[in-house]
């Protein structure tokens, strides 16, 4: 897939949408590249499904602009709808069809009315080969959720966005998705991903966008992102407690997983699991070393490494106690 | 030839398409149950009435009957199916899928009002074709008939989509029907000539003008109408361009469809 050089595959500026008193979007500003393959990320609320509707077309904006391959949603409707392919979050169909029905229906509302040989190109990359003659309601979640890809494909749009694909979908279906989603975005095609399993965000994305209460709080590539927070967490099991000076860098539970080695040394004994955050690894010597002049005694020891999930929850952090 | 392409574009096509398909997959419940309720009002009314009115002069009661309870059917069908298949997309939320597509607000209302001209016309054929067995019809102006029949389905479609566009949930649109569309319906001279009411009915009758499509499609039938035929054309053309203004103006703001 060619594209020409300077048109963002999606770019907006400067969006903001109001619903009465209550602001969805606060000046979003945001540039997907073509071929990219870009993250949405943020809690329930953020505002990444308004953003996704005012691209497509199904919510107006209050003020700001949108665009996909340089054609305004508002003012050029016709050519930006034409150049995206929208999954949606719900598990939406339409009863009264078959999945070939729908999708030959779909090819005809955007002007494609001979385009089986990619319907079948489509059903076969999604599994769904054996399927196109069963009526939708016929079909199981899974399947439903791969009939709602197929529909965002059938006018080989440039630019895909995917609203939580894998919301309730089985591993093995998940793994299928992204084989075929991938092999997508390497043909060219610009994907924009939200998803709240950050490993697949982290895996997939080679840029990602955070936001919360519909401000972008974070744009950068993954692999910045992840720089961003360098160093990670000390799980540590602890005989006796931990020294007072290292309690400001102590995580709540939710950051304290268990500890993934078992030791059997002295088992009778109490212990306390305990994790800490580190901002750089050379802090670790140090740490050891106060908690051996505290006069505890490490039972076990695991370093974790920096993941999307903790880069997140940092920033959500952050935003909330500004 | 492409200006007419460019307008009957295959996105509009395969729109109309997908409504006529809709309602064709459950044509016993969309077109054979209609048909039936129409002929059992004739058996009814007919066995009752026949020989005791004479409303117009050499037609009996039966045949006056006949083109009423076909507009009849044609215009409830016409209203049932753009409403009910609205709703039904809001409802379910698959309506998604063609808000996402380049079909513009027109091409949505075209489809929608056609296929819904296409559901009433073809429950009226049916009818007709099932009851011309009944009485001696005569088809004096079969043009006039086809006319008030084509504008009837379209005035309704258009309708039936600013209701579907109205309505947030089937409640809504049961109401706009039971409420609106039948007493208009009835009132409209399908089972009776307005000049045999009191002179106030015959007023409120008047300013119905689901009557001037009745009045006009009956002409066509026996040649004689309680109102000049040039009357029932205006007021069809007046009805149709102002409801479909206002459905236009609707679907190009995104009224309870893009928010």
């Amino acid at each position: 897939m060619t594209t020409d050089s300077g048109i963002a595959a999606i770019e907006v500026a400067s969006l903001v949408k109001c619903y009465g008193k209550f602001t969805a979007l606060d000046g979003v500003s945001l540039r997907v590249e073509p071929g990219e393959f870009f993250g949405l990320l943020g809690p329930n609320g953020a505002g990444k499904t308004t953003l996704i509707s005012i691209i497509a077309g199904l919510v107006r904006a209050s003020s700001g602009r949108a665009a996909v391959m340089g054609h305004d949603v508002e003012r050029d409707f016709r050519a930006a709808r034409a150049a995206l392919g929208v999954v949606p979050q719900e598990l939406v169909f339409d009863p009264f069809f078959t999945v070939r029905e729908i999708l030959r229906l779909q090819s005809g509302y955007y002007g494609l009315r001979h385009n089986d040989a990619w319907i079948d190109e489509i059903l076969q990359g999604l599994g769904l080969a054996d399927k196109a003659d069963t009526n939708m309601r016929a079909l199981s979640g899974g399947m439903k959720r791969r009939v709602l890809i197929a529909q965002a494909l059938v006018h080989r749009p440039p630019v895909i966005i995917l609203d939580e694909p894998t919301a309730g979908v089985d591993v093995e279906l998940r793994q299928t998705l992204w084989q075929f989603i991938r092999s997508l975005n390497q043909q060219g095609h610009t994907i924009v991903l939200t998803t709240h399993y950050l490993e697949e965000a982290q895996t997939l994305c080679g840029r990602i966008a955070m936001l919360r209460g519909g401000r972008v709080v974070a744009l950068d590539a993954t692999s910045a992102l992840l720089r961003r927070f360098a160093g990670g967490r000390l799980l540590l099991r602890l005989q006796g407690s931990l020294p007072p000076a290292l309690e400001p860098l102590r995580l709540g539970i939710a950051a304290t997983p268990a500890l993934t080695t078992t030791s059997s040394s002295d088992p009778g004994a109490a212990s306390t699991q305990v994790a800490l955050r580190i901002d750089d690894y050379a802090e670790v010597e140090a740490m050891l070393a106060a908690i051996r002049v505290w006069g505890s005694r490490i039972l076990e020891i695991e370093l974790v490494h920096t993941d999307l999930e903790d880069v997140f929850l940092r920033l959500m952090a952050q935003e909330q106690t500004p | 030839m492409s200006a007419l392409r460019r307008v009957w574009s295959v996105g509009l096509q395969t729109l109309f398409a997908k409504e006529l398909l809709r309602f064709w997959k459950v044509s016993v419940q969309t077109v054979v149950a209609p048909m039936l309720t129409a002929v059992l009002y004739l058996l009814v009314f007919a066995h009752v009435l026949e020989g005791r009115l004479d409303i117009f002069p050499g037609v009996g009661y039966t045949a006056f009957l006949i083109p009423g309870l076909i507009m009849m059917s044609v215009l409830q069908n016409a209203f049932a199916n753009s409403s009910s298949s609205l709703i039904q997309s809001k409802v379910t939320g698959n309506l998604v899928f063609i808000l996402l597509t380049p079909l513009a607000h027109w091409e949505f209302f075209v489809a929608y009002v056609a296929a819904s001209m296409v559901r009433g016309l073809v429950v009226g054929l049916g009818l007709l074709l099932t009851t011309v067995w009944f009485a001696d019809l005569q088809f004096v102006a079969p043009l006039w008939i086809l006319v008030f029949a084509v504008l009837g389905s379209a005035i309704l479609g258009t309708i039936g989509l600013i209701a579907g566009l109205w309505a947030e949930k089937f409640d809504q649109i049961a109401a706009f029907q039971n409420f609106i569309v039948m007493p208009a319906t009835f009132l409209s001279g399908v089972f009776y000539s307005v000049q045999t009411l009191p002179p106030f009915w015959r007023m409120v009758s008047h300013l119905n003008p689901f009557f001037y499509m009745v009045d006009g499609f009956r002409h066509g039938f026996f040649g004689v109408s309680d109102v000049p035929l040039e009357l029932s054309l205006g007021i069809c053309l007046v009805t149709l361009t102002v409801a479909a203004v206002i459905a236009l103006r609707l679907l190009a703001s995104g009224y309870r469809l893009r928010y």
